[in-house]
């Protein structure tokens, strides 16, 4: 397990690397401007653009050019311009909105997911299966910038069940903060409801024609045993590794819509901001920091794969 | 899920099958061949056509809008009528009242000008937006679906044709860019061509062009089709018929475009109708945050974005363009799924006999 | 006389419901098996010899099953018996060991953790130390070296061979008195197969245990049997001691089993082929004798459905499904000075 542990960290390192690369090009070599204007932001004076370009070094080389970047966004030096800000003071700032949003969310999502798919599971062909089968159909078809104004516009104004949008720091009340974020946690949620409880059915459909679970009722095992320990248990692993691209997905991606329609003061919204003023330097830390995060979450979450399926642990293939 | 690029997503069950099914040799029973059996499938899977007729209404929808913007609503999709009035059944109507409140649903009460209202202060027709921006989101939606398609095909041939270090590049750098955010990167990369545009060699885009986000999103999904179809060309560079071939001294290009390729027919149609859906999503949340269409250019996306700050007073200018995007959405992965279905009932027959339905006999004869 | 039977299957039938119609897997077999005997139980591919031994535990049954006869367990009738009765049996009475070692053991838990479970699932008095000290005692009994270190490892760190070892530790974990093997050396090199047959052999004799053998090689009855059970399409075409199959078969698909042996007791180029052709579809049998399709001695009476029944003199419990007489039988089945099936014409 330790050697595996190690591996996978140092593959994570190398992508890491690649990531910031990517970044780095998508800044500040592949557009067409120069790159001094395009971080100074819309209405730069030329003071302002000249020393950003000192600043960054845009003169240099290119690795030169990587290099101080990076140094400043992980020096905390990463500034927007207009006004002027530390990136990272904002960033930190949201992430416990961001995270309270995208865990309540995958909580609620895995939940319901996993005990729908079992039981549509057991009755395969019924009436929850076909249920789960539109669900999840329109859970990929249904963009959350639609489902949120419904929901709002008739739980929120309407009938006035929820409050409309706004976060309260779990810290300050937590019934409040709870109330809040109930609309928005299921908004995404929903979504994905219908996805995972399709694909946990059909991995345990998939996992009972397995040999081992019919050795499992030839040794006396009840039936819901063989379900539990046997079917279910191994028709979780896959869904380990697309609940860990899923949540990266929320975090570093969704939250931003979401927030930014449930007015949730979040790293997301923050960066929705900054992309409707066209305001690069907050863009580029959250896209680096996000980026980072999901990196690390997938590395996790092979470890995790790891210790729940020991053939991949001890090095054999996975399958 | 805003957008869920993954092509597998929409029906989990079943990876999009291999080769078409072909008649056993020198039977007879059906000689109309593979693709007909398909089509006569796909027929019958009621749904699926009655989403594949929405979809070519919706396409018809978008299509009439120049008819529409000159001949009934008189107005393009850009044309503010801020301070004009209107006559509604002898009545008076303002477009935009003097607190910026813009005016509702007329349908044909002022001869058809706006039929859905208009869309802000601008006091612009929300029907003449809705019908150009549709075609803005579906042509991205296409093209880029096109686009990935096509390099997804040829990355995917190449490395699983070649293995080797090709393969090793190309499949870590897919596995790479597929594990990234990508709604994240297409927002900075979006953003970032937005500002600065872009000029490779003689391709140069401006910042406001439709192609940029056209390019972002077609570069962000190529992994999520890529992936499998390498996955299949590998199976299929084991099967005799392409041992064979290249026994038989067929070049490598013979191989892969001759051999190769047409046994992957089914998989890319499948992908290809998935892919454009995913790919509209993606659009629209772009262009939602201002990653993708820039103004003045509309899309079904960036008509939410501005119908969403009405939303209180006037919800159906947030909620239209969304169910634009949802009934083209929806329709494409029905139909997609119908066309899996269809192509490769074996996917179809494992659901079943999975469902408790009943198992056809093992034996071959 | 030997002992009582301790399983006595009479008449079981076993359909399934399937898009083309009702498919009879099993059609009406009966056979006893009594302590410290073994019976092999032989036939091509779905012959019906996996659905017979899973319907003895009652893991064939389902929606769409159809169970009919009679399978008594030392005078307990099963194929009436709720679900939860015939659970208490499994495992614990009648023991199972499959063909593939390689995926029958679930492969997320250690191998002392499943033998374990099907304790527990038991006996409840057993604590978590008295099992662990069990399974390695059980990986002894059935000559897995270093037992107790091997004992927590993982399926996927064992060899084929070993693995079923360890299958079939497991089965008898708590000393039942049946133990069905379906194709337990299938899967397996040939040495390991003679290693694994030994193994079964020897804990049939010192055990008394009654043991169903299953598998569509007759070279693997030859090691161990006392009585075979020759099915074809979901019916016995022969049933005789292991002597009267291998030396006086009477049943024209049995030649065929037999001819396409390989033995070391015979000349080496002497093997003749498979028998040509493939078994008929259930759904779908001629009328008659269900092996007409592929038997070259087929004549007019093959039409009507022969009877298991004695059809030699000398040979009591010998019995077969066949229309020709003995003479004709003992002259039709030398091909080439040895026992086989010709070619048909
Ligand atoms: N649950 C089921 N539903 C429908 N048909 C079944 C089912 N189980 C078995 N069958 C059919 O019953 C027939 C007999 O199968 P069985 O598994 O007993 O054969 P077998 O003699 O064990 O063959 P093998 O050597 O391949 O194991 C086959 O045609 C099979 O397709
Ligand atoms: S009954 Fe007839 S067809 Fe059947 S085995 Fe005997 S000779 Fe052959
Ligand atoms: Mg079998």
């Amino acid at each position: 397990m330790a050697r595996f542990i190690v591996r996978r960290l140092v593959g994570m390192v190398f992508v890491l690397f690649v990531v910031s690369l990517i970044v780095f090009l998508i800044f500040n070599v592949i557009p067409n401007s120069p790159p001094a204007q395009r971080l100074a932001g819309k209405n730069a004076t030329p003071v302002l653009v000249k020393s950003i370009e000192e600043e960054w070094g845009f003169d240099d080389s290119l690795p030169q050019q990587y290099l101080t970047m990076m140094k400043k966004v992980f020096t905390g030096e990463l500034i927007q311009y207009s006004p002027r800000v530390p990136v990272d003071e904002r960033i930190v700032e949201g992430i416990p909105a961001t995270l309270s949003l995208s865990i309540g969310a995958a909580i609620i999502w895995l939940f319901f997911g996993l005990v729908l798919g079992y039981y549509s599971a057991l009755r395969a062909g019924g009436k929850l299966d076909k249920f789960l089968t539109g669900l999840s159909i329109a859970g990929i078809s249904i963009p959350v910038f639609l489902l949120a104004p419904v929901l709002i516009y008739f739980l929120a104004e309407k009938l006035k069940i929820f409050p409309n949008g706004f976060y309260v720091p779990l810290t300050e009340d937590p019934w409040e903060w709870f109330t809040h974020l109930v609309l928005p946690w299921f908004t995404v949620a929903i979504l994905s409801i219908g996805f995972y409880s399709r694909v946990l059915r059909s991995n345990m459909l998939d996992v009972m024609n397995e040999d081992y679970v019919r050795t499992a009722r030839a040794k006396g095992l009840s039936e819901r045993q063989v379900m539990l320990r046997h079917v279910l248990r191994n028709s979780l692993i896959p869904i380990i590794t697309l609940f860990g691209l899923d949540f990266g997905a929320t975090v570093a991606g969704t939250a931003i819509i979401t927030e930014t329609l449930f007015n949730i003061e979040g790293v997301g919204l923050y960066a929705a901001e900054s992309i409707a003023k066209l305001e690069l330097p907050p863009i580029m830390g959250v896209t680096l920091y996000g980026a980072f995060f999901v990196v690390f979450i997938n590395a996790l979450v092979d470890i995790a794969y790891a210790y729940l399926d020991p053939r991949v642990r001890l090095g054999t293939s996975a399958q | 899920m805003a957008f869920d690029p993954r092509p597998e997503a929409a029906v989990p069950a079943g990876a999009p099958g291999g080769a078409l099914p072909t008649a056993p040799e020198g039977v007879s029973a059906s000689d109309r061949g593979p693709w007909y059996l398909a089509y006569k499938r796909f027929v019958r899977n009621r749904v699926a056509v009655a989403f594949l007729g929405l979809f070519i209404l919706i396409i018809v929808f978008v299509l009439a809008a120049p008819v529409w913007a000159t001949h009934v609503a008189h107005t393009g999709p850009n044309e503010t009528h801020t301070l004009e009035k209107l006559h509604v059944g002898g009545e008076i109507r303002e477009v935009v009242t003097p607190e910026g409140k813009p005016i509702g649903p007329q349908l044909f009460g002022a001869g058809g000008k706006f039929f859905l209202g208009a869309d802000s202060r601008l006091g612009r027709d929300e029907m003449v937006r809705l019908m150009y921006g549709g075609r803005t989101s579906l042509f991205i939606g296409i093209v880029s679906g096109l686009i990935t398609t096509i390099a997804a095909v040829i990355l995917g041939l190449l490395a699983g044709y070649y293995k080797g270090w090709v393969d090793a590049i190309i499949a870590r750098t897919l596995d790479v860019l597929w594990s990234l955010p990508v709604l994240l990167f297409g927002i900075a990369l979006g953003v970032s061509l937005a500002v600065g545009g872009l000029k490779i060699g003689p391709l140069e885009l401006s910042g406001g062009s439709i192609w940029v986000p056209i390019l972002v999103i077609s570069i962000f999904t190529v992994p999520y089709v890529a992936r499998p179809i390498r996955g299949e060309v590998l199976a299929l560079g084991q099967k005799e018929f392409v041992e064979a071939a290249i026994a038989q001294g067929a070049g490598s290009g013979r191989v892969m475009f001759g051999e190769i390729l047409p046994n992957l027919a089914s998989t890319i149609i499948v992908f290809f109708a998935l892919n454009i859906a995913n790919n509209m999503l993606f659009e629209a949340a772009l262009s939602f945050l201002g990653a993708g269409v820039q103004p003045p250019n509309s899309s079904w996306g960036t008509m939410i974005s501005i119908g969403e700050e009405l939303l209180t007073t006037q919800p159906l200018l947030a909620i239209i363009p969304g169910v634009m995007i949802l009934l083209t959405v929806l329709s494409l992965n029905i139909v997609g799924d119908g066309l899996r279905d269809a192509l490769d009932p074996r996917a179809k027959v494992r659901l079943e006999a999975h469902a408790g339905m009943v198992e056809k006999e093992g034996t071959a004869v | 006389m030997s002992p009582a039977p301790l399983l006595s299957v009479r008449d079981l039938r076993v359909g399934f419901a399937t898009e083309g119609g009702l498919l009879q897997a099993v059609d009406g077999i009966n056979f006893d098996v009594r302590p410290g005997e073994v019976l092999a139980i032989v036939g091509e591919s779905g012959s019906g010899k996996s659905v017979t031994a899973q319907t003895i535990m009652g893991l064939t049954r389902s929606k769409n099953a159809r169970i009919e006869g009679s399978v008594m367990l030392d005078g307990v009738e099963l194929v009436e018996a709720p679900d939860a009765e015939l659970r208490r049996l499994r495992g614990d009475r009648i023991g199972m060991v499959f063909q593939d070692p390689m995926t029958s053991f679930n492969p997320v838990y250690r191998l002392s953790k499943q033998i374990g479970e099907a304790m527990a699932a038991h006996r409840d008095d057993l604590s978590k130390q008295d099992m662990h000290a069990r399974a390695v005692e059980l990986f002894e009994a059935v000559g897995i070296p270093d037992a107790a270190r091997r004992v927590d490892d993982y399926p996927h760190e064992f060899s084929g061979g070993m693995r079923q070892r360890a299958m079939i530790a497991m089965a008898l974990a708590l000393e039942p008195e049946l133990l069905i093997a379906d194709e337990p050396t299938t899967a397996l090199d040939v040495t390991i197969q003679a290693q694994i047959l030994e193994l079964l052999g020897q804990l049939n004799r010192d055990r008394q245990l009654a043991t169903i053998l299953i598998t569509h090689d007759l070279g693997v009855v030859a090691e161990v049997a006392d009585r075979v059970l020759v099915m074809y399409a979901g019916r016995v075409v022969e049933e005789g001691s292991l002597d009267e199959i291998f030396y006086d078969p009477q049943h024209p698909y049995t030649w065929g089993l037999l001819g396409s042996l390989t033995r070391l007791d015979r000349p080496r180029p002497k093997r003749l082929p498979q028998i040509s052709g493939t078994p008929p579809s259930l759904l779908d049998l001629p009328t008659g004798c269900s092996f007409r399709p592929r038997c070259p001695h087929e004549f007019a009476k093959c039409t009507e459905l022969p009877a298991l029944e004695e059809r030699t003199a000398e040979s009591p419990r010998h019995c077969d499904r066949c229309w020709l007489s003995s003479e004709q039988k003992r002259e039709k089945r030398q091909v080439g000075g040895q026992i086989g099936l010709e070619a048909p014409a």
